[in-house]
């Protein structure tokens, strides 16, 4: 620690970090730009200049930067220094000579750094009588709007795009006055990071171009604390509303999850919310061959109801997409026996694997900042960019800790050009073995190309080479022998090595090779950690919760057990192939729950519409097993009701007491009733919570249009719509301060009104939320523990499990060494191995929904290594027929030189192929060239 | 001798930088890590990026005798153990590459470069790299980024290039002058050199004028030989009909010296001790008929025009202040404008700004706002350049 003085007060803080940072912490406003928590000092801005003085009797001192000034003890300072309040203006001024003064018109408005720094500072009147410079502006692609006159030269974008995420179609071009930042040619941004750059960017160079379509003012949006759910990471969000549609998505920060950053998929996938495909009234079918017919929600529930009177039994079938209680509402319902988790065959079985293996305490799932700080990492299988694309961002970081480390300190980790320039570019151990090339191979220390379970294969050899007990391959070959090696040996001598794997190819040996590597790691690194990511928002959650597959749940159906079948927020034609789905339709009565449309939703006799994220409440768990609690924005318009309401109104009508009036109610029984649940109760305050007797409120204080928004449908103010849900209000009336980091609605602090307000809810710059972060992990190894003395110890299997008899629930096993090594690879003649290959844009279902996204999916094809197209004489655009269980496709050719022989790539979730391909099945594969 | 004694024998010279901030020579290797562990390879840069306006003796140097620079190099290269020599030339000296790269395929043919060099363990490769150029890259690190092809911006200080220069590893940046000075030291001794100068300073040093003086030119003299007998003697005096008003001693970057200064003895010390620099040695000098803000709004563009564009002060406080002394010029001068000039060139201070560009263009301002006060205001109280022909 060390004691410096600011203005003749003394201040205890840690020594060593940059003295913008140790300002700011301590709670000083001082302004700054080129600065930024997660990319650290330049020196380019020259904003946060301070006063430095060599001792108590020095009067004169001289100006310094903050941001470039190690604190150490003694170190003397003044903010309020009249010449260095006159550098800070002047500053200003010079940014501000070629600045448009367009604010007026400017998306940045009301949230912009400028804007705050401007007032900050005092820099009120202009002098400047000269022409601007200006710039012509390029198209970046449906995600960015680009206005370049704005730009104050702070070089946050490209230290962003290029230095922190790995991009390198954005560039500084030009000097003096006249720095452009752009691309060399207007076209789409190429990073899957892009969208990062409105909140980067300081000022309204850089702006959201979804929210441009459907403006509104920052201070007009109705904000509430979110998840996103277009995959398994849980990345913090905050929805903006206005007139009942979302207008945007905003990084919530979580320290420990996605910290500063989302993906564009995340953050443009919001427009599915208010897409035309949304089910907005409940619809009847008279017979399934028939249009539905809209009735109100009241008919609808009688309709259900005497459906469900009628009927002879429930089955339910859940999704990975819906929340715990959305889920457990069904499962409740339906009956534990006659409940699916809604995952296909594969990813329910790739999550009970998972499941087992963390339970094991094989390895310790670790969360994206761990991933971040790992400095050595082996994957296995996943293509991170385009399936879980932040975990892309985290490892882009940890790459960059052995070489950090290296520096032994030698350069403060805050001088982020000099770190850069000490490091010389060099990249820590980083193995990617993936099926096809991605994104991250330019980061990567070596790739290994092969199909998944060849992948397997050097999973299992390298945990061979790290012990001696676990299982090795046999008939490996020379160089997948010496990378193997080579791997055991990068992450043996890393302190935080990380292996990571998942569901992504529907493999099981991928997950236990990763786990074996793990498991043989820790004898050796206890800190060694494991990431293992499943597809959907809730998949952990749903994989916690358990359930039969769907093939038992069509079992149940045609033995009679069940003639009313429940889906909930699923189109089963994603999850099952057809001839399943089919018997799944021979229930004499089909409902079905979700907020888009369908496949499924089509044939069902009754559909209700169900909320979407942003219309309901509930808790989702990533894929590390945090439990984390995500708030409606708006309220669900019309007869639109969250799904666990519709359920709990259907178990109501048969009988079901308590009935639920509020989430807690659900929350509450659920925890009780599957102890592996109880801690989410801790994951967000309930409703009754309370600051100074107040709710906090979902809009800002500067909110317009509140007695006037709805005077065309009525001239009297509405009362704000209630929620009993959470302790969150619809108004602008309640708590504007600080909440718990788990009800944060946005950020904003006197004087900061922008996104660089959240360093006012940090407890010190940079760091976690006050408070803590929000979400529970669910499933945490005890600390300290070590294999061997796990398996010395009687592990107790299933404790979590009381209350779940008669599932088919994975039995928990003390960690052991999986044996089971798929056999070597062999391509077949005239057969190939389809391997699914994602898009980050095109390979999620609801947002390929949203038109900004939907415009850079590709179209469906196949995928062949060159050398199999020839041999099929299939060249590259030209159709080829591929003949899978569901029958015939008929798909363009794409060659793809990383693919392996006998291996064929089939894209996930584009359309005309969801729920096509199998997982690890063969296909015949014919030309018609 | 080992690297060691020639670090020595430099040092014991007392050779100032002659690329205008006046570092010694020595020390500035003494900083080179020379144990065997110490990260390889090491480099050597000769600073022949000659951009400051007025200066032109790094120029002759190397048109004259390439040979000179070469051995220089060699030799400097030899003490601090450098492998590898880059020579960075400024774009425009095309007679100066040629003879640079003829001497330099004459050195390697005659076994001066290359591996064991005379036969002794000692093996060293040149590569003469033409800049791209922009006053920039004369700065010391951003002419290291402009040789690792990147953006010609600086960078910041601590570490030094002596520790972490090009690509990292240990770099000593050396002015083209400063070198030709080396084999001398080398071949006649400390002593010699040093008594070469009229102060303590060692050496002689490449004086030049610019301007409207009768004799341009550059002339090798004794360090701390006076202002006056430079200009009254190597430069002739002024051309008849002009009178002398001040001078810039060191090329655009350094503060006015008036006829108050006409004694000072031109070395490093001597000038900083009159409220400049020597900087380069090479003078530009002003006379009556010329307006000195159109002379400063002359330097100013230039200064503006080759800022980087990475801190603001440079990017933005330049462009203002050529604004401003446009309008001066122009006659749309306010009294407010000279004290927001003289604020600019006070915020325009070393430590402000990232690098010494911004720093080194307030000099001329700032002294120019000081010694040349009075013509300013009539800018403004006639509302044009008074110099200016109506």
């Amino acid at each position: 620690m060390a004691r410096i003085f600011v203005g003749n007060q003394d201040y205890e803080i840690e020594e060593g970090q940059n003295l913008l940072a140790a300002c700011l912490s301590l709670g000083f406003d001082l302004p700054y730009f080129c600065w930024h928590p997660a990319m650290h000092s330049v020196g380019a801005c020259r904003q946060c200049a301070v006063k430095q003085f060599r001792d108590e009797h020095d009067r004169r001192g001289r100006i310094v930067m903050a941001c470039m000034t190690p604190v150490s003890d003694g170190l003397r300072i003044s903010i309020e220094d009249r010449e260095a309040r006159a550098f800070r203006a002047g500053v200003i001024e010079w940014m501000m000579l070629s600045h448009p003064h367009d604010c007026p018109v400017c998306d940045e408005g009301g949230e912009c750094h400028l804007q705050d720094m401007t007032v900050m500072t005092g820099h009120t009147r202009r002098r400047y009588r000269g022409t601007k410079r200006t710039f012509r502006n390029q198209d970046l692609g449906p995600f960015i709007n680009h206005e370049m006159n704005r730009c104050i030269q702070c070089y946050r974008c490209v230290r962003f795009y290029r230095d922190y995420a790995g991009g390198s179609d954005l560039e500084a071009f030009s000097l003096r006055d006249q720095v452009y930042f752009g691309r060399h040619e207007s076209g789409v941004l190429q990073s899957g990071f892009s969208g990062n750059l409105v909140e980067i960017c300081p000022t309204g160079v850089f702006t959201d171009k979804s929210q441009k379509r459907h403006y509104t003012r920052p201070w007009d949006l109705q904000t509430a604390p979110s998840v996103c759910v277009h995959c398994g990471l849980g990345c913090n969000t905050i929805p903006g509303e206005r007139y009942g549609s979302l207008r945007r998505i905003r990084n919530r920060f979580n320290s420990e999850v996605n910290g500063y950053f989302l993906c564009d998929r995340g953050r443009y996938g919001y427009e599915f919310v208010n897409s035309s495909h949304r089910l907005r009234q409940p619809l009847v079918r008279a017979s399934r061959e028939d249009s539905a017919t809209p009735l109100s929600a009241a008919e609808a529930l009688e309709r259900v109801r005497s459906a469900l009177a009628a009927g002879n039994g429930v089955a339910g079938i859940g999704s990975p997409r819906a929340s715990l209680e959305a889920n457990y509402a069904l499962r409740r319902l339906a009956g534990p026996e006659r409940f699916a988790s809604g995952m296909s065959d594969a990813d329910l079985r790739l999550g009970s694997v998972i499941l087992e293996i963390v339970r094991s305490g094989a390895g310790r799932p670790v969360s994206l900042a761990e991933v971040r700080q790992a400095d050595a990492v082996l994957v296995l299988g996943e293509n991170p960019g385009d399936y879980a694309p932040l975990l892309e961002l985290a490892l882009r970081q940890s790459v960059r800790q052995q070489p950090l480390r290296d520096l032994q300190g030698s350069v403060p980790e805050w001088d982020d050009a000099t770190v850069r320039e000490a490091v010389q570019g060099q990249l820590g151990p980083l193995y990617l073995a993936t099926p096809a090339a991605t994104r991250l191979d330019q980061a990567a220390t070596a790739v290994f190309r092969a199909a998944p379970d060849e992948i397997a294969r050097l999973g299992f050899a390298v945990a061979s080479k790290l012990s001696s007990r676990a299982p090795a391959p046999d008939g490996i070959d020379s160089g997948t022998d010496a990378l193997a090696a080579g791997i055991a040996a990068a992450l043996s001598q890393a302190r935080q090595p990380l292996v990571v794997s998942g569901a992504g190819l529907g493999n099981v040996a991928l997950p236990r090779a990763a786990a074996n590597v793990v498991r043989a790691l820790r004898e050796k690194v206890p800190a060694a950690g494991l990431c293992l990511t499943l597809p959907e928002a809730n998949s952990m959650g749903a994989a916690l919760m358990g359930g039969r597959s769907l093939a038992a749940v069509a079992a149940a159906i045609e033995s009679g057990e069940a003639d009313t079948l429940i889906v909930l927020e699923n189109d089963l034609f994603r999850r099952a192939d057809p001839l399943l789905v089919e018997r799944l339709f021979t229930a004499r009565q089909v409902i079905v729950l979700d907020c888009l449309t369908s496949r499924t939703a089509a044939r069902a006799d009754i559909v209700l519409p169900a909320a979407a994220f942003a219309e309901s409440d509930g808790t989702l768990v990533s894929s590390e097993g945090r439990a984390q609690r995500f708030f409606k924005t708006m309220p669900p318009a019309g007869d639109v009701r969250a799904s666990w309401r519709w359920l709990g109104a259907m178990a109501e009508a048969l009988g079901a007491t308590p009935a639920w009036q509020a989430l807690d109610d659900v929350i509450r029984e659920l925890a009780a009733e599957l102890p592996v649940f109880a801690d989410i109760r801790e994951a967000a305050p309930d409703a009754g919570f309370r600051i100074t007797g107040q709710k906090v409120a979902r809009q800002p204080h500067r909110y317009s249009g509140r007695t006037s928004m709805n005077a065309d449908l009525d001239v009297r103010e509405a009362q704000p719509p209630a929620d009993p849900d959470s302790p969150l209000s619809f108004s602008m009336e309640g708590f504007q301060g600080q909440p718990p980091g788990a009800l944060i609605p946005r950020y904003r602090s006197p004087g900061w009104n922008s996104v660089q307000a959240l360093n006012k809810f940090q407890q010190e710059a940079g760091g976690p939320l006050r408070g803590g972060d929000p979400g529970r992990r669910l499933i945490e190894p005890q600390p300290g523990e070590q294999p061997e003395r796990l398996e010395q110890e009687e592990h107790e299997p299933g404790q979590e499990q009381e209350g779940q008899e008669g599932q088919e629930q994975p039995q928990f096993k003390r960690p052991e060494y999986f044996p089971d090594i798929p056999e070597p690879f062999v391509p077949r003649a005239g057969e190939w191995l389809l391997v699914p290959l994602y898009h980050i844009f095109g390979s999620e279902e609801m947002s390929a929904v949203a038109p900004a996204v939907r415009q850079l999916a590709p179209a469906a094809y196949v995928a062949l290594s060159p050398g199999d197209a020839a041999a099929l004489g299939a060249p590259p655009g030209s159709t080829a027929e591929l003949i899978v269980a569901g029958g015939t496709l008929h798909l363009p050719v794409r060659l793809l030189d990383s693919l392996p022989a006998g291996v064929a790539g089939v894209p996930v979730c584009l359309p005309g192929l969801e729920g096509i391909v199998e997982p690890g099945s063969f296909a015949r594969i014919r030309s018609h060239a | 001798m080992e690297p060691g004694a020639v670090q020595t024998a430099v040092r014991d010279a007392n050779l100032k930088g002659r690329g205008g901030a006046g570092f010694d020579a020595g020390q500035k290797w003494s900083f080179v890590p020379m144990d065997e562990a110490a990260i390889g390879p090491k480099y050597l840069v000769v600073n022949g990026d000659e951009m400051e306006p007025g200066s032109f003796k790094d120029r002759l140097l190397m048109e004259g005798d390439p040979h000179q620079l070469l051995e220089g190099a060699i030799i400097a290269a030899y003490a601090i153990q450098a492998d590898v020599v880059y020579l960075f030339l400024r774009w425009e000296y095309r007679l100066a590459a040629r003879r640079l790269e003829r001497a330099i395929a004459e050195a390697y043919g005659h076994g001066l470069l290359g591996r064991g060099i005379l036969g002794s363990g000692f093996s060293l490769e040149l590569h003469l790299h033409i800049s791209g150029g922009r006053y920039m890259c004369g700065e010391e690190t951003g002419m290291l980024n402009a040789i690792e092809g990147r953006r010609a911006n600086p960078r910041s200080k601590p570490p030094f290039p002596q520790t972490a220069g090009l690509w990292g590893n240990p770099t000593v940046v050396n002015n083209v002058e400063t070198l030709c000075n080396v084999p001398h030291i080398i071949n006649r001794g400390a002593d010699w050199f040093r008594a070469l100068s009229w102060t303590a300073e060692g050496g002689t040093k490449i004086y030049g004028a610019s301007g409207r003086v009768a004799s341009p030119g550059a002339w090798e003299l004794p360090l701390g030989t006076t202002l006056r007998e430079l200009l009254e003697q190597h430069a002739g005096g002024m051309q008849p009909g002009y009178r002398f008003r001040g001078l810039l001693p060191g090329g655009a970057s350094t503060d006015f010296l008036t006829t108050d200064h006409l004694d000072i003895k031109m070395d490093f010390a001597s000038v900083e001790a009159a409220g400049s620099r020597l900087g380069t040695g090479t003078m530009i000098v002003l006379d009556d008929r010329s307006c000195p803000v159109g002379m400063v709004l002359n330097l100013e563009r230039f200064f503006a025009r080759e800022s980087c564009g990475w801190c603001t002060p440079c990017w933005g406080g330049l462009r203002q202040a050529v604004q401003l002394l446009e309008g001066l010029e122009a006659g749309r001068g306010r009294e407010e404008d000279l004290a927001q000039l003289e604020s600019l060139a006070a915020m325009l201070a070393p430590g402000h700004t990232f690098c010494a560009l911004a720093p080194g263009a307030a000099e001329p301002l700032g002294s120019a706002l000081r010694h040349f006060r009075e013509d300013f205001e009539r800018h403004v109280r006639e509302a044009r350049c008074p110099w200016s022909e109506r």
